[in-house]
């Protein structure tokens, strides 16, 4: 089966997005940290609108528990997130440049794994997603950074919002809605908060940094 | 007064470690902006706020 050329690719995305925001996109580099519910959703979505390079990290495997609304596939349970993802990714946009990383971030080795000017946070646990959000802010201060906090259950989507906290740091989410409190994850109400990210990312490649 | 997330209070003079602990505020799942800036972990116990300060406490929730 023959896929589209690299430049066929890239004019069929141009045409739909206009030229300038393509040049934008395809020129953009952004790291997602974590590939669950958030993160294999940030990339795909990325992917599609031809982002340049993605640099996709998460240290865990595919579970059967995942399945409810990441997007991995039964016939990848027990492969690494990065590797499963890759593949998919790479189905999706051939031409984008991923760089894979399996391996658990922390307060020493983001700093010097973390090249990318743009950030997605999109871990699962609240204490990961606030030593992130606290590291780049702290260590990392020219990078924009995008965040995802409060998405369990189904309650509206109306409440999942875009807040820009600072310059450069932007939070998604409802604020609330914890599986702490026994709220399950499904997979709309996730997609919502993983597309607020994904759009805020965007939005921050075409240059629409004032308002969210 | 000073702001905490749009709200008033009267908390000059009080450090931020000891405002988060009076908000209930988890210092593991938080990060905290005051004028702006980020508040280091290691300085909430040293950074002391003062009138008219403006501190953005932002909470995490469990789930992505």
């Amino acid at each position: 089966m023959c896929i589209p050329t690299r430049e066929e690719m890239y004019a069929a995305l141009a045409e739909r997005h206009g030229e300038e925001l393509q040049k934008k996109l395809s020129a953009a580099s952004v790291a997602v940290c974590g590939l669950g519910g958030l993160g294999s959703n940030i990339a795909i979505a990325l992917a599609r609108a031809g982002v340049g390079s993605l640099h996709i990290i998460d240290f865990d495997k595919v579970d059967i528990s995942n399945l409810n609304r990441q997007q991995y596939f039964p016939e990848q349970l027990g492969m690494f997130k990065t590797d499963a993802l890759y593949d998919t990714l790479k189905r999706i946009a051939p031409y984008c440049d991923i760089t894979r990383d399996c391996i658990k971030l922390n307060d020493e080795n983001i700093p010097s794994l973390l090249t990318e000017d743009i950030i997605a946070e999109a871990f699962d646990k609240a204490d990961q997603k606030a030593m992130l959000v606290n590291c780049i802010l702290e260590k990392m201060p020219g990078k924009y950074l995008v965040s995802g906090s409060g998405m369990a259950g189904i309650g509206s989507s109306n409440t999942i919002r875009t807040r820009r906290i600072t310059e450069r740091f932007y939070l998604c989410g409802d604020g609330v809605a914890d599986v702490a409190d026994g709220l399950g994850l499904v997979s709309s109400r996730v997609l919502v908060c993983a597309a607020h990210e994904a759009n805020a990312i965007i939005r921050i490649i075409a240059g629409e940094t004032d308002a969210c | 007064m000073l702001t905490i997330n749009g709200k008033e209070y009267e908390f000059n003079g009080r450090t931020v470690s000891e405002v988060i602990a009076e908000l209930g505020y988890n210092e593991q799942q938080i990060a905290v902006e005051l004028n702006e800036s980020i508040v280091p972990k290691a300085q909430y116990k040293s950074t002391v706020l003062y009138e008219g300060d403006h501190l953005e406490v932002v909470r995490f929730v469990g789930g992505g």
